[in-house]
């Protein structure tokens, strides 16, 4: 009796009930709480609709979802125009400075969000570089604010999830089918509409989702640019601080309707793929080819490096900018490193709690993918469907709602963490585990159970093996996704706007903060560094790992 | 410090017990002997396998390491050596890390984990790859590095999943003479999985023949090949022309009636035996002579192999049980004497002390003193 109790609690039972629990705390819990806020009066907690009511029936509102609808689907498109073939023309033929190209695209998607936004508004802002230089010339300057600014800058942003996710579809077609498109007598534009784009529209539909998904939910570009235009994902925010306490439940339902929005989308396509997906690996990926042309492999650098570096404007305006003199708020002729000494003087609390929440983030998220992964792939039951379940929720949820989620569910005790360091890499953990997760899960389907058996027939214990041989065999996997958690964390704004107190901001509040109060200085210095950390943690892991390619 | 395992009305499920696998198993592997599991995929000899490892649960019955059961020891406790299908080394050990992983959880160190490690290696021939990576080796070296970390330990049974199925075929026939030479030298127990008949009769003492998750038949290699115990295994094991036909007793003498013209005196039979009674009748491919008379047969096709001709052929007299809808006969090259053509027309015979003679429904040899159950 007792054995068999013990044979009951043995560790993954016990792990995976712990997982569960946490789990269910710290985001099936929150997200339920929100849910029923949505559905409640915010004064006296009585059940209605009311909160969904005024959303639909106000302009202000509704206009907002559709608001944000609009710009979502035309980012998408424009992403996938610019995305797409950019990534076949660079995976078909022989291109100069690839290598450099690649950084650039992925340093682009991977530095912090609002960056781009700003950068655009110190060159075509009101009183912008380029504006100045424009109006010199008589011409009335295009404008940053508004909804073509923030498409513009979202799609500058974004369109590097469609390259990498073409690029590596491409890389799964085996030369073969294409040889064989052409022994058929199918032409070079023929061949790309029947054989190449449906070998890779399960992958473009991935890559899509996620350009959508982040567009609709990305915050710092409508704040920066919007100017006044109520977007979903800002309204979560500005509903819950303009009237706090007073409204919060309605905030709720933005939150909730946005979810909603996501899930639809993300279910849509998942049954889609799901009925296009097929395997594929290529014992042979395709090789580039020399341009036939002249004009045409002219043409075709031109426009990627036009393209690559239009988007490393913001990175490159960051940097010249963090390195001017500085008087106040204005810029003066010659460069110095003020606003550096500034920011290590005034501002080195953010700096350190960036990377001291993250590398802790970091830690739980490492710790819990190589654990969740395990138990969802290999010890299959009722508690780890669940966990599989509950984990899904962090791919379709915005970062405000994650915010205001969290605020809403740990306000009060037992669990009063507002304001606290633990709710900020709280927020970090669920925003960014995805990443590490998939990835570990991806690696342990490549490790053969059988390995594991040796080593218990060699007299290891269970629980001994996984540590000393599967985690140690998971390492590649588990890094490599580590790594996009890593960048991703330094980088994130949405959550953690919500969550912040004086005591816990962190370097992208800082930089947004910054620009907000026109210290143009500090916050290109701020967003330097960040920059610069996230370039150096790739090229360790490029280096370390000997990988050439991020997946995303 | 090998052992007898005994296994004991053991039964395997899957699914919540929706799907049985081994409906009821009994089997002795003797203290020492090369044991092997042989049938088509789906038989249950890796599950049976796994149960003795450990690593598969028992719906029912009883397994025993000697006089101990062993059904509750966990898998890690029960001193065993396991070679993997796809050798399952650790890619991120060298080959001697990997040899001495089991030496060390056993609290082997220094010189004396150096000088067995270096020992198993000089046996298996991979001495002089002890620092590399796996992934810098063949797979016949990989396999012979999880041989050598399987008995390096010296377990008291050693368990082997088709551990020759990824090699190619002369590396296969090279392996198989170097396990089987180990095992004797160590004497150690050993239970080897395969589903190539040739493999198993090469390398066995004994060999159970598994179908549906029971034993067809277990015997000596040379047992089983020349008296199979009923048409699955005179099929599985070799290939064999399956007849449908009478059986005939006259004078004392039993006869197997397989058309007008081919009546053939048969081995002793077992005394339960009526005139009369439906049988079925099993010939090798070689065991046939050229006759004027006998089984008529139209060429459909030769198959020249090297060392013989085969032939697949129609017949047209007797009632042939179409196995894959293909009936073979095979004649050694250099007795060849006439080169057939297809549509060519001939009589044979089968030899008469070759035969088996199995009941109507195929499931026992009628042959006398042929057992299921062979020592």
């Amino acid at each position: 009796m007792v054995n068999k109790l013990k044979k009951k609690l043995d560790f993954w039972v016990v792990s995976s009930i712990v997982v569960a629990v946490v789990l269910g705390i710290f985001l099936a819990y929150p997200l339920f709480s929100l849910l029923i806020r949505a559905f409640r009066d915010s004064g006296t907690g009585a059940v209605t609709m009311a909160n969904f009511v005024k959303f639909f029936s106000k302009k202000y509102y509704f206009k907002g979802l559709i608001k944000s609808l609009n710009i979502s689907v035309i980012v998408t498109i424009f992403s996938t125009l610019i995305g797409g073939p950019l990534a076949y023309v660079m995976s078909s033929y022989k291109f100069k400075g690839k290598r450099a190209l690649d950084i650039m695209i992925i340093v682009s998607l991977l530095s912090p969000p609002f960056i781009g936004a700003y950068s655009w508004v110190m060159l075509l802002g009101r009183s912008g570089l380029l504006s100045k230089l424009i109006a010199a010339l008589g011409i009335t300057p295009p404008t940053i604010y508004g909804v073509g600014g923030i498409i513009f800058v979202l799609v500058l942003k974004l369109y590097p999830f469609i390259y990498i996710y073409v690029k590596g579809a491409l890389q799964k077609i085996d030369a073969s089918l294409i040889e064989a498109s052409e022994s058929l007598g199918c032409g070079q534009i023929r061949k790309i509409f029947t054989v190449v784009l449906p070998l890779i529209l399960p992958t473009l539909l991935a890559g899509m989702l996620i350009v959508f998904m982040t567009a609709i939910a990305d915050f710092g570009t409508p704040m920066v640019l919007g100017e006044g235009i109520n977007l979903l994902a800002t309204m979560v925010y500005t509903e819950y601080i303009n009237e706090i306490g007073g409204n919060a439940n309605f905030s709720a339902a933005i939150a909730v309707i946005m979810v909603v929005v996501t899930l639809i989308l993300f279910i849509f396509q998942n049954v889609v793929v799901n009925r296009l997906s097929f395997t594929m690996s290529a014992l042979k990926p395709m090789q580039p080819k020399e341009f036939k042309k002249r004009s045409v492999s002219v043409a075709c650098h031109a426009v990627a490096w036009l393209v690559a570096i239009v988007s490393m404007i913001p990175n490159i305006v960051v940097l010249i900018t963090s390195f001017l003199k500085t008087e106040g708020k204005m810029f003066r002729q010659g460069f110095s490193l003020e606003s550096y000494k500034k920011v290590f003087s005034t501002l080195g609390r953010p700096v350190v709690n960036t990377y001291l929440f993250g590398i802790i983030a970091l830690l739980i998220i490492v710790g819990l993918s190589i654990i969740i992964s395990y138990l969802s792939t290999r010890k299959k039951s009722k508690i780890t469907a669940f966990i599989d379940t509950i984990t899904m929720f962090p791919y379709i949820l915005p970062g405000a709602v994650l915010g205001l989620t969290l605020l809403m569910a740990f306000n009060k005790p037992p669990f009063s963490l507002s304001g606290t360091a633990a709710i900020i890499i709280l927020a970090f953990v669920i925003r960014r585990m995805p990443y590490t997760l998939r990835s570990s899960a991806a690696i342990l389907h490549q490790i053969s159970p059988s390995i594991e058996e040796a080593s218990i027939s060699l007299g290891c214990n269970p629980v001994k093996t996984f540590f000393k041989i599967t985690v140690r065999m998971m390492m590649p996997g588990v890094l490599s996704g580590a790594v996009l958690s890593w960048v991703t964390i330094i980088n994130e704004l949405a959550a953690s706007f919500m969550l912040y107190s004086a005591k816990t901001t962190t370097m992208s509040i800082t930089v947004y903060q910054q620009i907000i109060r026109m210290e143009f200085g500090t916050a290109g210095a701020v967003a330097t560094i960040l920059t610069l950390t996230t370039v150096i943690s790739l090229m360790i892991f490029f280096k370390v790992t000997g990988n050439t390619e991020v997946n995303i | 410090m090998s052992i007898q395992i005994v296994a004991e009305h053991i039964v395997k499920k899957f699914e919540g017990g929706k799907v049985t696998i081994i409906p009821d198993l009994s089997v002795t592997i003797k203290n020492g002997e090369f044991f092997t599991l042989l049938g088509p995929s789906g038989c249950g000899k890796t599950t049976f396998l796994r149960m003795i490892a450990g690593f598969n649960s028992l719906e029912g019955g009883k397994i025993y390491f000697d006089d101990q059961v062993i059904n509750d020891i966990p898998a890690q406790d029960r001193n065993i050596g396991m070679v993997f299908q796809n050798y399952a080394i650790f890619p991120h050990l060298t080959v001697r890390e990997n040899v001495a992983f089991g030496l060390k959880l056993r609290k082997i160190k220094g010189e004396e984990l150096d000088q067995k490690v270096d020992e198993i290696l000089k046996m298996v021939k991979i001495d002089q790859y002890a620092d590399r990576l796996p992934e810098r080796l063949s797979g016949g070296q990989q396999q012979r590095v999880a041989l050598a970390r399987a008995i390096v330990i010296r377990p008291s049974v050693l368990l082997m999943d088709e551990p020759l199925s990824n090699l190619d075929a002369k590396l296969r026939i090279e392996m198989r003479s170097t396990i089987r030479e180990l095992q004797k030298e160590i004497g150690i127990t050993t239970v080897y999985v395969t589903h190539d008949q040739e493999e198993a009769l090469a390398i066995s003492d004994r060999i159970a023949v598994m179908n549906k998750g029971e034993i067809q038949q277990l015997g000596r290699p040379l047992d089983i090949y020349l008296h199979p115990a009923n048409t699955f295994v005179a099929t599985f094991i070799g290939f064999s022309n399956l007849f449908a036909g009478k059986l005939k007793i006259e004078n004392g003498k039993t006869y197997a009636v397989l058309s007008e013209d081919c009546v053939v005196e048969t081995p002793e039979l077992r005394e339960d035996v009526q005139d009369g009674m439906d049988i079925i009748v099993s010939m090798r491919p070689d065991e046939f002579v050229y006759a004027d008379k006998g089984l008529r047969v139209k060429l459909r096709s030769s198959t020249f192999l090297g060392q013989t001709m085969s032939y697949k052929l129609d017949f047209l007299n007797a009632n042939a049980l179409d196995i894959n809808d293909e009936n073979e006969l095979t004649e050694a090259i250099r007795y060849v004497k006439k080169s057939y053509q297809p549509g060519d027309e001939f009589c044979v015979m089968p030899i008469a002390e070759k035969i088996n003679v199995f009941t109507g429904n195929g499931e026992e040899s009628l042959i006398k003193d042929v057992k299921k159950y062979g020592e």
